[in-house]
Formats: structure tokens, sequence, C-alpha cells
């Protein structure tokens, strides 16, 4: 079989061979920094997750009990079932909330510009800080009951549910807007003219055209949801947390990646090895959600 | 029913705007609080979050000058280490990886190939996978201080800013640069004055999508660098909260609000290219 370029690649070997020869100035910094910072390390947990280790050098190889003993670890099926309970309630709320907002920024408003500016703005602050930020609104309006939201789990719940909101409607919004001024404006027309009413038009025209976005936005939060760590970390932190009769606790507010962290950092050094099978579960789940995404967006492109 | 739809046709567009103002408020008033809470006593950020600073609450600038020097490491340090790691890494990333797209794109050899489908892996892959041996490696190397730490960056951020700089090449006529080759342009004079120029759209993307991450990203940095010696901001702020003993409410709502303004100066000043930019990485990662 012969090897193919690309239609955007260099044709003629005479043209490509002095282009070749700079392969060490243009793509050799990037192919070793690459190997650095992400095919070694990758590479290294790939196999670590099956030995027992504390530090990356000596390690013994223990097969896939890792695996069976994250799968039995009470705090790792918590944090994922609460991981998923998370995603799936902010993926509800931000996507309707921030296509209500797209839709009614595209209503030709006055302001439209400033609001947008104003909806987006959270999107540029670090999670850490915005953890601390909520962190301090929450307590004072709980601190009128002489409580804080460290103490109640269904608290740190909505609380992480609400700064999400506060912070991804924006950034959602802003792909609703790009989609909705996408929608043709013959095909609202046409839909006036033949006298269907705003919801009709709304969910018979408007939202099959902007599906595209919705795929997007969809993904954009589940994944984001599941991936969740510094606000987690600056805003509950997991508390509060249960003591097992055991001696083994559950963090009740966190989530699947603060828990991974927790495993590799925690008191116990032994657990490493758990750590690294959990991070390798959490990969598979997470990459395989983005998978899901790539083929739905690409079917739509398809279609489009 | 018949009213209320003619007071909706006529104040439709009123209600949505009044709608939208409230929302505004709501989206303003938690840094409206940093403002607030910044100028207060420590013990009153908790009692009275809500309330206007008084004569018993108001410390002036009490809170900021304490928090200088507060947590035992100066801010400005911090301030410092953060500008150093992003402006380092930003224009390293965005210089490497797009000279390397380029060489991918038109050479498109097997080995370019491989790489490049790399790059696309490495965008699906959560940091937690690599955390532990990444920082490793990164101590190992001796990439742990605020100057080499970039390269890290450089490696792990690739992927996205590859992905991207690849998709825009493919759509730049391959005539312009055979025709510079075939004049005597070398590579590298056709990469910088003919090519370059050319994707400044997606390079302004590129640039604001990373700077945007080194500069919020706390993670990374807390597992890479040695914390006593460099803490950027997002550590810094984490270890005044975070850590055990007294929390000063109000010295750490004053650093936030230092931290937080130039990065709100910055958005107010090139928002248009920050929006595209991001709408752009979303779409495409």
């Amino acid at each position: 079989m012969k090897y193919k370029r690309d239609a955007s690649a260099i044709n003629s070997s005479i043209l490509r061979k002095p282009m070749q020869r700079y392969a060490p100035l243009f793509l050799l910094p990037m192919v070793a920094a690459f190997c650095i910072g992400f095919i070694w390390p990758f590479a290294q947990g790939l196999f670590l997750s099956f030995t027992e280790f504390k530090t990356t050098s000596k390690w013994t190889w223990v097969g896939i009990s890792n695996y069976i003993k994250a799968f039995q670890d009470d705090s790792f099926i918590y944090s994922f079932g609460y991981t998923a309970l998370y995603a799936v309630v902010s993926l509800v709320l931000i996507n309707v909330l921030a296509f209500a907002i797209a839709y009614a920024l595209t209503q030709k408003i006055k302001g439209a510009n400033l609001f947008r500016t104003v909806f987006f703005m959270p999107n540029l602050i670090g999670g850490i800080v915005l953890g601390y930020i909520w962190s301090m609104i929450f307590d004072g309006l709980l601190s009128a009951y002489n409580t804080s939201i460290l103490t109640n789990s269904t608290w740190g719940f909505w609380g992480l549910i609400i700064l999400m909101c506060w912070q991804q409607i924006g950034y959602m919004m802003i792909i609703y807007i790009a989609g909705l001024q996408a929608v043709p404006e013959d095909m609202l027309e046409a839909a006036k003219i033949d006298g269907a009413n705003g919801w009709q038009t709304l969910f018979k025209v408007t939202i099959p055209n902007v599906m595209p976005s919705i795929t997007i936005c969809m993904f954009l939060t589940l994944t984001n949801g599941f991936k969740l760590f510094d606000q987690n970390l600056a805003l509950t932190g997991g508390q509060p947390y249960i003591i097992n009769a055991d001696g083994t606790s559950i963090h009740t507010t966190e989530m699947l990646a603060l828990n991974i962290y927790n495993t590799f950092y925690g008191q116990n050094v032994n657990s490493r090895g758990v750590a690294q099978a959990k991070a390798v579960l959490f990969f598979i789940l997470v990459a395989g959600l983005s998978i899901l995404q790539l083929r739905a967006t690409r079917d739509k492109e398809v279609a489009a | 029913m018949n009213n209320k739809k003619t007071f909706l046709q006529k104040y439709g567009k009123n209600v949505l705007t009044a709608f939208l103002i409230l929302v505004s408020i709501a989206y303003v008033f938690p840094v409206f609080m940093v403002v607030v809470n910044s100028f207060k006593e420590n013990t009153f950020v908790k009692t009275a979050t809500f309330a206007m600073p008084n004569s018993e609450t108001f410390v002036g600038f009490a809170n900021f000058i304490k928090g200088m020097t507060f947590g035992g490491y100066p801010f400005v340090n911090s301030v410092l280490y953060s500008v150093v790691i992003t402006v380092i890494s930003t224009i390293l990333i965005v210089l490497v990886t797009s000279m390397a797209a380029w060489y991918i794109t038109r050479v498109d050899s097997p080995f370019c190939r491989i790489v490049y489908y790399l790059c696309v892996f490495s965008m699906v892959v959560p940091f937690q996978m690599l955390m532990f041996t990444l920082s490793k490696t990164a101590d190992t190397l001796g990439f742990n201080t605020p100057w080499t730490i970039p390269i890290i960056y450089l490696g792990f951020g690739a992927g996205l800013a590859v992905f991207m700089f690849v998709g825009f090449v493919k759509s730049i006529p391959i005539d312009i640069e055979e025709a510079a080759a075939i004049d005597g342009c070398t590579p590298l004079r056709t990469f910088f004055s003919v090519v370059l120029p050319m994707m400044m759209p997606t390079l302004v993307s590129v640039t604001i999508l990373e700077m945007m991450w080194v500069w919020n990203d706390y993670l990374l940095p807390y597992l890479v660098l040695d914390i006593t010696k460099y803490r950027t901001l997002p550590i810094h702020i984490q270890y005044l909260k975070g850590s055990y003993g007294t929390v000063d409410l109000g010295a750490t709502m004053a650093l936030i609000l230092l931290s937080i303004i130039p990065v709100i100066v910055f958005y107010l000043t090139c928002q248009k290219h920050i929006i595209k930019g991001v709408a752009a990485g979303a779409v495409k990662g």
C-alpha cells in the first residue's frame, strides 16, 4: 500500500526535502517537550497502575489487584455516584439557563453586548479563587443560623452547583449565541407567516437548527462536571466527613478528581498504586465521554 | 388571557431587559462582596458579610497591608512568579507548537501523523491520570522552577495548540509558500514572514486560551514547584485559606481582590478576542 499525503501537504519532494532538513528546528522541540510532559508520564502512569509503589523508581508488580482494590473502596464508589449526579444536575441546569439567556440576548435587546460581557466574566477567574469567593457568600448566608457550608453535604452539593452555574453559563451562552445567530432568518419568517406562535417557532424551528451547539455544550458541561477539581477543593474540600466503624472515612462532598488526589497524597503512602489505578479508570471514563462527543458532533456536521 | 398577551407584546422587551438586569446584578454581586469585605475587619467578614462597612467594621487598607506579608510569604513574589510562568509558557507554547503544526501539515510524513494523533489523544486525558508521574519527571529533570516549568506546560498543553494550529494551516493555500520556496526562501524565513502573519487569528485564540489556563492553574504548579520557595497566585490563596490555624478572612479577601483586578482589566480591554478565542477552543476541543 502506498502512503498518501493529505491535499494540504507539499506534494513535490524537491520542495519537501529542504523543509525536512529543518525538522530539528520545527518539530524536535515540540516532540521533546511532548515526550517529557505527556507521553512518558502517561506510559509510566499506565504501567504503575499494575504495581505497588511509593516512588516511581521502586515498584513491585501486583497485576490487577489495584483495580480490584479501587472498586472495593467505598469512598471511590461514593465519589463516582456523587460526581455522576453532580454532572447530570449541572448539565441540565447550566444548559437550560445558558440557552434561555442566549435566546433572550438574540432578541435584539438593547445593551446585549454589555450583558454578554457581564455573564462571561466569571470564566476569567480561576477555580480556587471562585471557590473562596463563594465560600464567603455561603458562609455569610449561613452564619445567621450559626453554621457553615462545611457541615452539611446537601448544602455543599447545591453550593457547588450554584458556583458552577455562575461560572459556566456565560461560556455556554457564547456558544449558544453563535448557534442562534446562524439560524436562517427566512425560516423564522416562514414560520411566522404560517401562523406559528413563539413556543412553536422555538421548538420546531430554532432548537432543531441549533442542535450542534446543544450537543457541544451538553458534552462540555458533562466532562467539566466529571473533571471538576479546583472548585471542589476550595469550596468544601470534601467536608463533612463520615467516619466508618473500621476507621475509613467517606468525604461526603468529594468528587472523583479530588478522591484520586487524596488517595495519592493522603496519609497512606501505600495506596499510591490504588490511586494510579483509580486515575486510569477516571481517564477511561473521561476519554470515553469525549469520544462519544466527537462522534455526536461529527454526525451532526455531516447532516448540516 | 387576552390582556396578558397584549401586555407581553407591548412590554415584552422591557420585561426581558429587566430580567437580564436582575441576572446581571446577581452576577456582579459576588465580586462586589469581595470588594466590600476586603475593607472589613476579619471577624466581621463572617458575621456581617452583606453589610456595608461602617465605623466599627471599616479598617481602610489594613487588610491589604497585612496581606502583603500574610501567610509568611510575600504576596508580591507570588504575583511575580505567576507573571513569569504565564508569560514564558504562553510564548513558548505558541511559538513552538505553531512551528510544529506547520511542519506536521506540510510534510505530513508517517511520523508527523503519529505525532498529530498523539496530540489529539492527549486532549482527552485528564490531568489526574499523570499528575504523580509528571511531577516526579519534572523533579528529576529539574523542570521545577518558575523558569523551567514552562517546558512542562509546553509538553502537557501542546495537544490543543497543535490541534488548533493544524486545523488552521490546512485552510491556508499552499501556493504562496511554494512560490516563496521557489524564490529561494528558507523554510525558516517562509514560516516567519509568510505563514505566521496569516496565522494571526488562531495565534490570538491560542495565546488567550493558554494564558488563561496557565494563569489560573493550581494543581500542576502546586505539585511541581517547591512550594516553600515558589508560589503562584492560586497556590498562595489556597495556602491562606486552606492552611491550618487561624484564617484571616479580611486579608484573604483583599488578596483575592488584588488577584482578580488584573484579570478583569485584561478582560475588559480585549474581551472581543477573549470571547472569540474561548469559543474557538470550545468548538474544536
